[in-house]
This record gives C-alpha cells, sequence and structure tokens, in this order.
C-alpha cells in the first residue's frame, strides 16, 4: 500500500549508451533494459515483426506473374508444383516437397526440352516474399555471366511448395547438367524476404544435401544481386569440373573481380546516401 | 525379438525393439512423419508399460541399426564400459527411472554410471519420464568442462554470445559482439554462423574475435561455425582457431549427409588440441545436434527421432566436447509442430545428454513457421534454467538476422540469472567486474567512456 509511486518523468529504463552502433546491423542491439527486461516499446515491436512473419509464410506465390515476368525477359518457362497438396501439407511433409506431382513430372518427360548445362528452378519455399521480388533479378545478372562461359542454359521451372530437392527430381527429368534452385529462405523477424540459392551438379532424386553448394540471404540488404550472381558463376564454372558439394570451396571472394564489385557497391552506396 | 503386452480386450505386438521404441515416444510431428508413431493414445501407453519391461541388458545385444553397417553402433558397443555399467546391469528401464529419481543416484553416482549408459537406454528411460523427472534427475547431473574458463559449475550458466549478421559484415558484428559483452554474455564462447563458406572470409572473422579477445583480455573462446573440413583447412593456414564445430546426427548415413565422419572428427580434434590455445583445459569441440537430423537426411533407419538424437551423444561424447548444443526447435513444424512438443523435446535432449556426461547447452528456439511464439520459449528457459543448463544462446533482442529464427536474447539470461542466482563461469565473471560491467555479478549501466566501447573506432 505504501509502496511509493513512480515520479511522473523520470523512466524506468536503463538506456544503453551505445545505441549508435545500431547503424552498423539490423540486429536488435542497444534496446535499453527494465531491470533485466525488455522495455515495454521493444517487446511490442518484436511481437508485431513476429506477426508480419507469421503471415509471410502463409501467403502463396503467383507463379503466372512470374510467368509473364519471365516472358518479358524473352525466357520461357514451364510450372510445376510438388507432391504436397496444400500448405498445410506441405509444412508438414517435407517429403511431399522434395518430389514433383506425378502430373508435373509427366509433363516435364514430355515437354520435349534439350538437355541443358544449367537449369535454374524457382520454388516458393517458405517465402513467396522472397521469390517474388529477388528471383528474377538475379536470374537477370547471372544469365550474361553465364553466357560468357558458353553455357545452355534451359527453360525456368517453377514451382509451387516447393522443397530444395525437388530441383533433383526436375533436373533429371530435364536432363540438366547441373541444377540451380532459387528458393524462398524462412523468413525472420528483419528478414522476411531472404532467397537461398542451390547448386547441384548431376541432379536426380536421392542426392544428399553434402551434394550441393549454397548461397544464402539474397537481397539488396543481405547478399545484393551482383555479388550474389558472380558467386554463382564461380560456383557454376567450379562445378562443373569437380561436382558441388561440400569439397567445393567457394574461392570466389578471393578474386578481383569479386573486390571490383564490392568497392563499385560500396561506392554506389555512398553516393546515394 | 517382439514385444507384446495386454490391455483389457486388446493385444498390442512391437515387431523389435525400434518400433517399440518409437510406438513409446510422446507425440511429436517428425516420429508421425516417418510412419513410425504410436497410432493412438492407448497404444503409446501400452508401448510404455512394456518398455518399462525390457531389461537393460536388451539394449547391449539387441541393436537399433546393425553394428556391421553403422559406425555410430559400433562406436556405442565398442566404448560400452562394462565395469561402469555394473551398478544398474540388473535393472529394467522402469526399474533405471526409479533408480535415477531415487536418492540413490547423487551427482557422484550419476557421473560414474554415465560411461556404462548407451545412448539407446538413455533414450529409453526418457521415454517413461514427465518433464519434472526429466528436469529433476538432469539438475542432478555435473559435467564441468574447460577451455579458457571453467563451465558448468554448480550454480553457473553460460552464453554463447552469436553475434551473426547476413553479409559477415566485421562491422555489423563487432556491434553485436560489443552489446552482447556490454550485457555480460558471452563467457561460454563467441560464436558466428556465418553466411558464407568461403575460407577467407571465416578467416577474417576468426581473426576479428581473436583480436578483441586478445586486446581486452577476455577469457573466453571463439568459434566460427563452418564444416569441419574447412576449419582442418584454415588450422593448416594459421587461422586462430579455438573451437571445431560440426552438426553431428546419430546414424553413420546421416554424418555422411553431412560430409562428415568419425576419423574426420579425430583428426579435427587432433589439430585443435596442437595448436595449445586453451589455458585452463583442451575441450576443443563444439557440436550442434537437434532432433529431426537424422530423417531429414532419410538415413533414420526406422528409429524414432529422438533415440537417432540421442545416439549423437554418444558421437559427440567421444570427442570430449566443451558444449554440445541441441538446436531444438531449428529444424522445423514437420520434425516439432508446436510449443508442446519443441518444450518436451529441449528437456529430453538436456537431460538424455547430461545423463550420458555431455556439457548440454540448448539453442531454446523455434521458427515463424512452426506453430509456437516467445510465451513457448519463456517456459522452455525457465524449465530448463531450473534443470541446471550448462548454457544457452544469446542473440541481440533473441532475432538472429543471418539465420531467420527466434533464440533467446541477452535479456532472457538475465532474467534466468537474477531467477535462479545463475553465474557466469567464474574467470568471464572475473573479467565483467574488472571492466566495470557488472558489479557483484549484477549488470551496470554504462557510460561512453567504457573501454570496451572504444573497439569500434578500429572499424571507423
Amino acid at each position: 500500500m505504501n509502496a511509493p509511486l513512480p515520479h511522473s518523468g523520470i523512466s524506468p529504463i536503463t538506456e544503453d549508451s551505445w545505441q549508435e552502433l545500431a547503424s552498423h546491423t539490423v540486429a536488435r542491439i542497444a534496446l535499453g533494459r527494465v531491470g533485466s527486461s525488455l522495455p515495454t516499446r521493444e517487446t511490442l515491436r518484436f511481437a508485431l515483426a513476429h506477426a508480419q512473419a507469421r503471415d509471410a509464410v502463409h501467403t502463396p506465390l503467383d507463379l503466372s506473374a512470374l510467368s509473364a515476368a519471365l516472358q518479358d525477359l524473352q525466357l520461357p518457362s514451364l510450372q510445376v508444383r510438388s507432391a504436397a497438396a496444400s500448405r498445410a501439407a506441405y509444412l508438414q511433409r517435407p517429403d511431399q516437397g522434395r518430389r514433383l506431382h506425378p502430373d508435373s513430372r509427366a509433363n516435364l518427360l514430355a515437354a520435349g526440352v534439350e538437355p541443358c548445362d544449367v537449369l535454374f528452378v524457382i520454388g516458393d519455399g517458405l517465402s513467396a516474399r522472397a521469390v517474388a521480388s529477388h528471383a528474377l533479378p538475379l536470374l537477370a545478372a547471372t544469365l550474361p555471366l553465364l553466357q560468357q562461359q558458353g553455357l545452355r542454359v534451359g527453360p525456368v521451372v517453377l514451382a509451387a511448395e516447393a522443397r530444395v530437392a525437388l530441383a533433383d527430381e526436375v533436373g533429371e527429368c530435364l536432363q540438366a547438367a547441373m541444377v540451380v534452385m532459387l528458393i524462398g529462405e524462412r523468413p525472420g523477424l528483419s528478414s522476411p524476404d531472404s532467397l537461398g540459392v542451390y547448386l547441384t551438379s548431376a541432379p536426380r532424386v536421392g542426392c544428399m544435401d553434402s551434394q550441393r553448394n549454397c548461397i544464402s540471404n539474397v537481397r539488396p540488404q543481405g547478399l545484393p544481386y551482383p555479388l550474389a550472381a558472380y558467386k554463382l558463376a564461380w560456383l557454376i564454372r567450379a562445378g562443373r569440373g569437380s561436382g558441388t558439394g561440400v569439397a567445393l570451396k567457394d574461392g570466389s571472394a578471393a578474386e578481383q573481380g569479386w573486390l571490383d564489385l564490392q568497392n563499385r557497391l560500396v561506392a554506389a552506396t555512398a553516393q546515394a546516401g | 525379438m517382439s514385444y507384446a503386452i495386454t490391455i483389457g480386450p486388446r493385444r498390442y505386438r512391437f515387431d523389435d525393439l525400434k518400433t517399440l521404441l518409437a510406438r513409446a515416444t510422446p507425440l511429436r510431428s517428425g516420429d508421425q512423419l516417418a510412419g513410425i508413431a504410436a497410432s493412438s493414445a492407448e497404444e503409446r501407453v501400452a508401448a510404455q508399460m512394456c518398455l518399462a519391461d525390457v531389461p537393460l541388458l536388451t539394449f547391449l545385444n539387441e541393436l537399433l541399426i546393425p553394428y556391421e553397417e553403422d559406425e555410430v553402433s559400433r562406436l556405442i558397443i565398442d566404448s560400452h564400459d562394462a565395469h561402469a555399467f555394473a551398478p544398474i546391469r540388473h535393472l529394467t528401464v522402469g526399474g533405471l527411472r526409479d533408480w535415477l529419481l531415487s536418492d540413490a543416484a547423487s551427482s557422484h553416482t550419476l557421473a560414474a554410471v554415465a560411461p556404462g549408459l548407451t545412448p539407446e537406454m538413455v533414450s529409453a528411460v526418457s521415454k517413461l519420464m514427465r518433464n519434472q523427472d526429466l528436469v529433476w534427475v538432469a539438475s542432478k547431473c555435473r559435467v564441468i568442462t574447460r577451455f579458457r574458463n571453467t563451465q558448468g559449475l554448480p550454480g553457473h550458466m553460460g552464453v554463447r554470445l552469436q553475434p551473426n549478421h547476413p553479409t559477415d559484415d566485421a562491422r555489423g558484428i563487432a556491434a553485436a559482439m560489443l552489446d552482447g559483452l556490454l550485457y555480460g554474455a558471452g563467457d561460454a564462447m563467441i560464436g558466428i554462423n556465418p553466411a558464407s563458406d568461403s575460407p577467407e572470409t571465416i578467416h577474417t572473422m576468426l581473426a576479428l574475435m581473436d583480436e578483441v579477445r586478445q586486446r581486452y583480455a577476455i577469457p573466453t573462446q571463439s568459434c566460427v561455425l563452418t564444416h569441419v573440413t574447412s576449419t582442418l583447412e584454415l588450422i593448416r593456414r594459421g587461422a586462430p582457431v579455438d573451437l571445431v564445430f560440426q552438426s553431428i546426427a546419430g546414424t553413420e548415413k546421416a554424418n555422411s549427409g553431412f560430409g562428415i565422419n568419425l576419423a574426420v572428427l579425430a583428426e579435427a580434434q587432433q589439430a585443435a588440441q596442437q595448436l595449445g590455445r586453451g589455458t585452463v583445459g583442451d575441450n576443443v569441440m563444439y557440436f550442434e545436434t537437434g532432433q529431426g537430423s537424422a530423417l531429414s537426411a532419410n538415413a533414420h533407419w526406422g528409429v524414432d527421432q529422438q533415440s537417432c538424437e540421442v545416439r549423437a551423444y554418444a558421437v559427440a561424447r567421444h570427442f570430449s566436447p566443451l558444449l554440445v548444443n541441441t538446436v531444438v526447435g531449428f529444424i522445423g513444424p514437420e520434425y516439432l509442430y508446436n510449443g508442446k512438443q519443441i518444450i518436451r523435446a529441449g528437456l529430453e535432449d538436456h537431460f538424455c545428454g547430461k545423463l550420458l556426461g555431455l556439457p548440454m547447452g540448448c539453442d531454446i528456439c523455434y521458427t515463424n513457421h512452426a506453430e509456437a511464439d516467445q510465451d513457448d520459449m519463456d517456459s522452455l528457459l525457465t524449465l530448463l534454467g531450473t534443470a541446471g543448463i550448462h548454457f544457452i544462446i544469446g542473440v541481440p533482442g533473441a532475432d538472429d538476422i543471418m539465420l531467420g529464427y527466434q533464440s533467446t536474447s541477452f535479456h532472457d539470461a538475465l532474467y534466468l540469472r537474477q531467477l535462479l542466482g545463475l553465474k557466469r563461469a567464474p574467470e568471464f565473471e572475473d573479467w565483467l567486474e574488472s571492466m566495470a560491467i557488472t558489479r557483484a555479478g549484477k549488470l551496470q549501466a554504462q557510460d561512453r567512456q567504457q573501454a570496451l566501447l572504444q573497439l569500434m573506432e578500429t572499424f571507423r
């Protein structure tokens, strides 16, 4: 009854003296504390981000819009779906998301596609938002680099309710020497739109994850398109010789071309700022 | 050998030991995905009743995965300590539960028995235990490990500072690292999950952490969580490697999916120990595990995901790790569907690891496609704190911006410390006091003169 009431104007929040460090990262640093706990403003900011990420998981990918956009780029595309019949099934049955629906498989086999060196599959994964935002810009940045290598690129396959390994079956059906899966990574609170890239040589049903190379977090605030494209083209060139997988170590960042690109991006950012 | 039990008008038959274990497992989506879960609630309890009567000796004779075909099975059998097993060899699984809960099973006795327990025995008994049993018995287990500080002392808990950044940006990592240190986190280690697997990038991050550690004489250890073969290569190049990280699983085939085997782990352990960088001990390995990894790699042999997980602890145990981390909710809802399943699995993993003698920590976490939220994490955090968890994860604001999932925050660790009186590793606690970050263990407000903040000048 006699506990002192808080004085108006005196905050119980201990603010952190290093708030300026927050300009170096989007991580939730220098949040301050009340006792040992989060201040009200931070606990609500977090709850909102979680709510938005939850909503992102359940938004479907618009395959027709993607297909039309590819057509504008003069890129033919094919649409497939996995064996998962719904989003709910997709979330609980990854095995179904890794295999083609029998109809899709039959369509691919009957499509009369020529064998190719590199095949791109674009799958929704866990963030349709990532795919809708970043798959085409990354593709557009990568294709010229593959042309320089003289590689034959197959039609783009758009896949609904897709897991990474779905590309193995797609690549096998279309006789691709290598397959690249562009897929929505599971959304984080600060990155609901992160695109993952998985490269697999000699794709076939049953490939293991150790046979792939991965480039993660492709998005302007993460790994920007030109760098991701450079890395992917590097891995494709290296992987064509030795095969992909844990034995193939990404050496792209040691190259002059990478450093030049990075410097150019930094300069562009500085100019924009 | 088959197992059977009659309940009222129904007779339940289980073809072999692994089927019995799978049916006896508390409900989780991964076992349903694998098609090995009990098909009714009654069948589950029937299996548990049946399992309670299985003698522990059975687990030495009836292997879940054939000895000839799996090096983890061979490791389990070949390293079994019959002498340590002697005091409990007469027990059944149900009898083991009773014994574990009794006063006879003291911290000292439990440590002595640990080498006589196989993962399958431990997995089996956990299936008969309620959450409070898992908490209580784990709280009696003591496992102490050392590298540059001492971890696992009674009444202590560590925090792995996890300053990840989506592009491995040095300034971003340093900012998060400072935030964590100023919140009193980082005694278990400072460990970065890199976005890149490029050796050059990883070398840079290792050098950054080592420079900070040396500049401020921080008694902790660092790690970049890259593939063991990359770490071996970095050691050859002279990079400052404290701890060797690797994800491990409980079957040879699943480990092969990770691109590893026991031989390469042994090679890495030896290489890191030869660097002699530990000051108070040479526990150089850091392992991560998680229920569902074997099934995810299609390498589970029809064994339930929790038993596969505990078999991974046999792999870990062989290499005397500094820390083992079950990343419990990271794998997703297809393996652990919701908060209830994640909480149960976290308590099981911690109990099973501790009983086998491991320095068991937990990444108390969930993803945005799981049916879970912060309230579930608060529950698991509090339970594991009372169970004597070796260490937890500290991520700024619980939001890992690189891996895209929610873990525990620096604030969460402070909450647990003040609630349960848990201390940091003593060498690290002394350092925090010397830096005036804490006083008598309690976090102090910092002004801009704090010496650690000068670090950022390096990056301007």
